[in-house]
């Protein structure tokens, strides 16, 4: 399969079962929604590393938040449910507590939930004040600005980790440049983030390594100066760089949705391949084939 | 389907009716309806004996007429529907935990007291001790919401644990009084002493007003969380403009003579 001149591998991307929370965070102006939601998904790349996955989904207008204040969405992604309490409590108190005038909101209306605000109450030494409206219960934490006002607790529900896809360039310019048209193009869907540096990730990486300490290492299949020494090689002579995005969604559809779009936008002159990143099928719940979403399979 | 109550004859002395309650009547045919007894004064009485009652075995009531004579309807209710097209009696919704009603008119004395949960809404103006403690008891309502587009008489929310009351208009004397949680919202006024004894909780109003000396003034600033409930508020009806929404308020702490836990705001204008 091909669009324009670039070739679309008879492949698939494999993803993984995970469990996700979205945070609406709310500030007197963007700039500081922005700062705390900047802050709160930074060292969020990978789940290995960093034990969860986060981004920011979108920005939200002020008349479409909680306290008619502007807002930012953010996803967060981890393994277990446990894992997303643990990472909301830390994150949520070390980096949308701490930024002025933030206040924070369960985004997911979900069976399932983790204790956010219940946790964070305690840094109110004793002053904090409990309060609930209709069904949701809050908590006002009195800060040095006033209060930081945080939702007693924040749905969470299964989700999509690691969809992928892997652009293979002539050049650099030409791949970045792709790289970028793509995520582009993939943030303007609700329900997905891109948890790399600017949705872009270069060190694609492989299961194990010959260190031992490593669970994983760099995928030199996909290294270009590795072309002529790794016996597992997957580029052509003519590919030079090869960059990589991943997807994490709420829901498999919306995550086939992104990997869609963002091929489309990618496909340019200079680009000669675009794959995905699998495992042989053998870890991940979700085998998603680059071929099944461009023929319009999303569900 | 509903089950339709409308007045035909105006009790002399007040009716005790606690079993006008959608719990009671979702099973319940329309002849067994009209053979309910209540209380007329020291008489016992039926309820064919002052309503015609149409439909039946459902959990969705309707009642018309003056019914301000008619004391305790909906109490304890847990579930359904009360729709009240007229004035009614004392005790409306005493002790109810769940379910829904709503009075086009105006009620008596202890609206909701002892409320668990549910929601009570008043168009008119409501008597004295809306959603109170009854007299030797420890805890008023323990939550649900009770919201007064008029004005309400004196104690308002005395001893209430949790839940949220409202007052379209202005509030009596003691609002709040002995409180322990709970929010008190006064789009009006508020009479005298408000807070007397405020042990946590929250007594908001629009209006400035003069506090007992055992309240201290703390900042004046914007409460993130009080936008969240009047942004609520403002979607039911009530008369809330976006520069309260948006603007700040004094804060006050007290009472002194109790925990201090406890605050009134004033919207600053």
């Amino acid at each position: 399969m091909k669009i324009k001149s670039t070739l679309i591998d008879d492949t698939f991307a494999e993803a993984f079962k995970m469990w996700a929370t979205r945070v609406v965070i709310t500030a007197e102006t963007k700039q500081w929604a922005m700062a705390a939601a900047t802050s709160m998904t930074g060292f969020a790349t990978s789940v290995i590393g960093c034990k969860c996955e986060a981004g920011i989904e979108a920005e939200i207008p002020a008349d479409e938040t909680p306290d008619r204040r502007p807002g930012v969405s953010v996803l967060l992604f981890a393994m277990d449910v446990k894992g997303i309490g643990k990472r909301l409590v830390e994150r949520v108190g070390q980096c949308v507590m701490t930024c002025p005038t933030t206040a924070c909101y369960s985004g997911l209306k979900s069976e399932d939930s983790v204790v956010v605000g219940g946790q964070l109450r305690y840094f109110g030494d004793g002053n904090q004040i409990s309060k609930k409206l209709t069904e949701q219960r809050l908590w006002r934490i009195p800060v040095m600005d006033g209060e930081f006002l945080v939702d007693e607790r924040f749905g969470v529900q299964e989700a999509v980790g690691g969809g992928n896809i892997i652009l293979l360039g002539k050049d650099l310019k030409t791949t970045l440049r792709a790289a970028t048209a793509a995520t582009k193009a993939m943030r303007t869907l609700d329900g997905i983030i891109l948890p790399f540096p600017d949705g872009v990730v270069r060190s694609g990486s492989k299961v194990g390594s010959r260190y031992k300490a490593l669970m994983a290492s760099t995928n030199d299949a996909y290294c270009p100066t590795l072309r002529a020494v790794s016996p597992n090689t997957e580029l052509e002579a003519g590919i030079n760089c090869v960059l990589e995005i991943v997807i994490d969604g709420l829901n498999e559809t919306v995550v086939r949705k992104a990997m869609q779009v963002g091929i489309q936008a990618a496909a340019k002159p200079g680009i000669k391949r675009i794959s995905a990143g699998n495992y042989g099928g053998n870890l991940g719940q979700y085998k998603i084939s680059l071929h099944s979403i461009l023929d319009g399979e999303l569900a | 389907m509903t089950i339709e109550l409308s007045l035909h004859t105006a009790p002399d002395v007040p009716l005790e009716a606690d079993l006008i309650s959608p719990d009671n009547f979702l099973s319940l045919s329309k002849t067994e309806i009209e053979k309910q007894l209540v209380e007329h004064g020291n008489q016992k009485a039926s309820i064919g004996d002052f309503f015609n009652v149409s439909g039946e075995k459902s959990d969705h009531l309707i009642l018309e007429g003056d019914l301000s004579k008619i004391k305790h309807i909906g109490s304890t209710m847990s579930m359904g529907k009360i729709c009240i097209k007229g004035d009614a009696g004392a005790h409306l919704g005493a002790t109810m935990s769940g379910g829904e009603i709503l009075v086009e008119g105006d009620v008596a004395d202890w609206l909701a007291p002892e409320m668990v949960g549910g929601r009570v809404e008043v168009r008119g103006n409501a008597g004295h001790m809306v959603g109170s403690a009854y007299r030797g008891s420890p805890a008023g309502i323990l939550g649900g919401e009770i919201i007064i587009h008029g004005n309400a008489k004196n104690e308002v929310g005395h001893a209430m644990r949790n839940g949220m009351i409202v007052v379209g208009g202005n509030s009596g004397d003691f609002t709040g009084v002995n409180m322990l949680a709970g929010t008190i919202i006064v789009l009006g006024e508020l009479g005298i002493r408000t807070g007397a004894g405020l042990r946590r909780g929250s007594v908001v109003s629009m209006n400035n007003s003069k506090l007992l000396p055992t309240f201290r003034y703390s900042c004046l600033y914007q409460p993130t969380y009080l936008r969240l409930y009047l942004i609520y508020l403002q979607s039911l009806g009530l008369p809330i403009s976006d520069d309260q929404i948006v603007g700040q308020y004094q804060r006050w702490c007290g009472d002194l003579i109790e925990v201090n836990r406890g605050e009134i705001l004033l919207y600053d204008t």
